[in-house]
């Protein structure tokens, strides 16, 4: 429609090219923006939702007559009830323990790792490095029952030390793996300096790649964060009483109780999990989508 | 190469000896260094794999041997043919849904002024960085039939209540949607990434010679980021593939056992029944599956080094 206003007005075959060209444009940029906002809208609406329940009192749930979508008297007894719950307390420190503990011990062995496999190429390094990357290919869904076999002969079962002795499955082939990756762009002549200063192989690691390289550790931090926070599989087969749970388990397997349940506490509960990793994303979004595709751009 | 340096060392003279001495402490440190990576590897994850497929293997009791009688149960129950059924089903229309929503909303990112693309790209990663099991436990509160707030929202247009998780194909397509809200960010990340290294040239050059936009997109873009959607896309079959957190959270197999898929009914076998080398033998299906898959994967990205040296 557009087109044919623009040659109207340019009559000459030539204008009335570069006209329709911006007319498409145009065209091009309302789509565009059409398909997020709906797109952002579908997105963020079960978040929305979880919030606007989760401020909602028992009986404005129980309520059908209104609108789902909105709250009449929003209240915070859903969050005060949680925080003033040990049992929700408890789920948290796990949580924070576990994840802290895998994420120390991620980052030590991939960073070293990544040094070894890159920089230090001995018998065997590349076909670790396939190895690695065909292992964050292995999914946690095969391996919960052998392992949960191994776990119970060492008498981990039920305890968040098991949790931590697997998470490292998940999060470490893919941390060496985006660190090889962070290492092998640093440039050689750096580490010839280095050494011509008399430089160890240690002093090299910790004076010029961790410091060089951090964005990508920074990146790799986030991944193994947000992996083991969200971690369920191992969890859910592993963890049978309350005060050994997660978060993520604790909030599916111990809110939802009986007949009746208490949705507003529930989606409240279930924000409260998810919070950490929202926080962190908000705060380093560009090391996170840095960590995102580094794997698939580095490879 | 170990071999080579001490073969070549004794025909040099005395700096000689100390850089053998160096060699043989590099690879010893480097070893040294990957050690705790070689006991992750191996330890937990080698040799569980190898270990479940031992499981698999035994009776129920794990006390005898009996071969392949674990798989032909399987495969000769009604249930598990359907657990193929419905884990084929849910990965393959889960990904290409995902692959296609994520490359749509990546050009459409593409598409806007550089400025405004950061605000959007951070509001529409968020259902990936919720965790799947937290965020599937909002849809389910929202599939919930009698206070379903999607059913509210159909009945504005006048759509009749859908059953969302109460029928087994609406259960299936619920299931997906969840895995498809949770997944399509990521596609739409890789993409994107991919899109912003297509050079602007091309385009230009393609512009000159006349092509459409369709044009553009068949013989420039796709061209360009072939390897990242293979790669992607193999990965996400993967992932999704070995799904477990959306099924258990939302259906829990539900209704009638006719939404599992592996690894929900590999947990409910196995860890829940109790029946252990049954359990690893249900997961087990999944290895050749991802054993071609992670082949194909290995094969585009040797392919993609090789373009880019």
């Amino acid at each position: 429609m557009s087109t044919t206003t623009a040659a109207a007005a340019h009559p000459r075959g030539i204008f009335h090219k570069a006209g329709s060209l911006r007319a498409e444009r145009r065209w091009a940029l309302v789509t565009a923006y059409i398909s997020l906002v709906i797109a952002a809208i579908i997105m963020l609406a079960p978040p929305v939702y979880m919030f606007l329940t989760s401020i909602k009192t028992s009986a404005e749930i129980a309520d059908l007559s209104g609108n789902p979508w909105w709250v009449r008297d929003p209240t915070l007894e859903n969050y005060t009830a949680l925080i003033f719950n040990p049992m929700f307390r408890g789920f948290f420190w796990n949580s924070v323990k576990v994840t802290l503990l895998v994420v120390a011990l991620t980052m030590a062995i991939s960073i070293l790792a990544a040094f070894a496999l890159g920089r230090m190429r001995f018998w065997g390094s590349q076909w670790l490095a396939t190895g690695v990357f065909l292992t964050y290919l292995v999914p946690d869904t095969l391996l919960f029952i052998p392992l949960y076999q191994i776990v119970g002969g060492l008498g981990l079962l039920d305890s968040t030390w098991g949790l931590v002795l697997v998470y490292p499955t998940l999060t470490v082939p893919f941390c060496t793996w985006i660190m090889i990756g962070y290492f092998a762009s640093i440039p050689k002549e750096l580490d010839e300096a280095a050494l011509i200063d008399g430089a160890n192989w240690m002093q090299m690691l910790t004076r010029i790649f961790i410091p060089v390289a951090l964005p990508g550790i920074i990146a790799a931090t986030i991944f193994a964060f947000t992996v083991s926070w969200a971690a369920f599989v191992y969890p859910t087969a592993f963890i049978t009483s309350p005060a050994e749970m997660p978060m993520t388990i604790g909030v599916v397997s111990q809110l939802i109780r009986g007949d009746t349940f208490a949705w507003g506490q529930l989606m409240a509960g279930a924000l409260l999990a998810a919070l950490p990793p929202v926080i962190v994303y908000a705060f380093l979004m560009d090391y996170y989508i840095a960590g995102l595709t580094a794997g698939a751009t580095k490879g | 190469m170990a071999d080579g340096s001490t073969l070549a060392m004794p025909a040099a003279s005395a700096p000689a000896g100390s850089l053998q001495r160096f060699a043989r402490r590099r690879s010893t440190i480097a070893f040294l260094m990957t050690l705790p990576l070689i006991l992750v590897i191996f330890g937990l994850v080698a040799w569980p794999a190898g270990y479940a497929m031992y499981l698999a293997t035994l009776n129920r009791r794990m006390t005898e041997f009996i071969g392949l009688g674990n798989f032909e149960i399987l495969l000769d129950s009604e249930t598990f043919r359907m657990v193929i059924f419905q884990s084929v089903f849910f990965a393959v229309t889960a990904v290409i849904l995902k692959a296609l929503i994520g490359f749509w909303l990546a050009h459409m990112l593409h598409h806007i002024p550089t400025k405004g693309q950061r605000k959007w790209r951070g509001m529409l990663l968020v259902p990936w960085v919720i965790p799947p099991a937290l965020s599937t436990l909002g849809w389910w509160w929202m599939y919930e039939p009698s206070y379903s707030s999607l059913n509210w929202l159909l009945a504005i247009f006048a759509v009749p209540p859908v059953p969302w998780l109460g029928e087994p194909w609406w259960a299936r397509i619920s299931v997906i949607i969840v895995n498809v809200w949770y997944g399509a960010p990521f596609f739409m990340i890789m993409y994107l990434a991919a899109l912003k290294s297509v050079p602007e040239q091309l385009y230009e050059a393609a512009a000159i010679d006349g092509a459409t936009s369709w044009q553009r997109l068949r013989y420039v873009t796709l061209p360009m980021m072939r390897n990242i959607i293979s790669i992607t896309v193999l990965f996400s079959l993967i992932v999704t593939f070995a799904n477990y957190d959306i099924v258990r959270v939302l259906t829990n197999g539900g209704p009638r056992d006719l939404t599992h898929v592996f690894a929900s009914y590999a947990f409910q076998v196995g860890i829940l029944a109790g029946n252990i080398p049954r359990g690893a033998a249900v997961s087990l299906f999944m290895f050749p599956i991802l054993a071609v898959i992670a082949f194909f994967v290995l094969r585009g990205i040797n392919k993609r080094n090789r373009e880019e040296a």
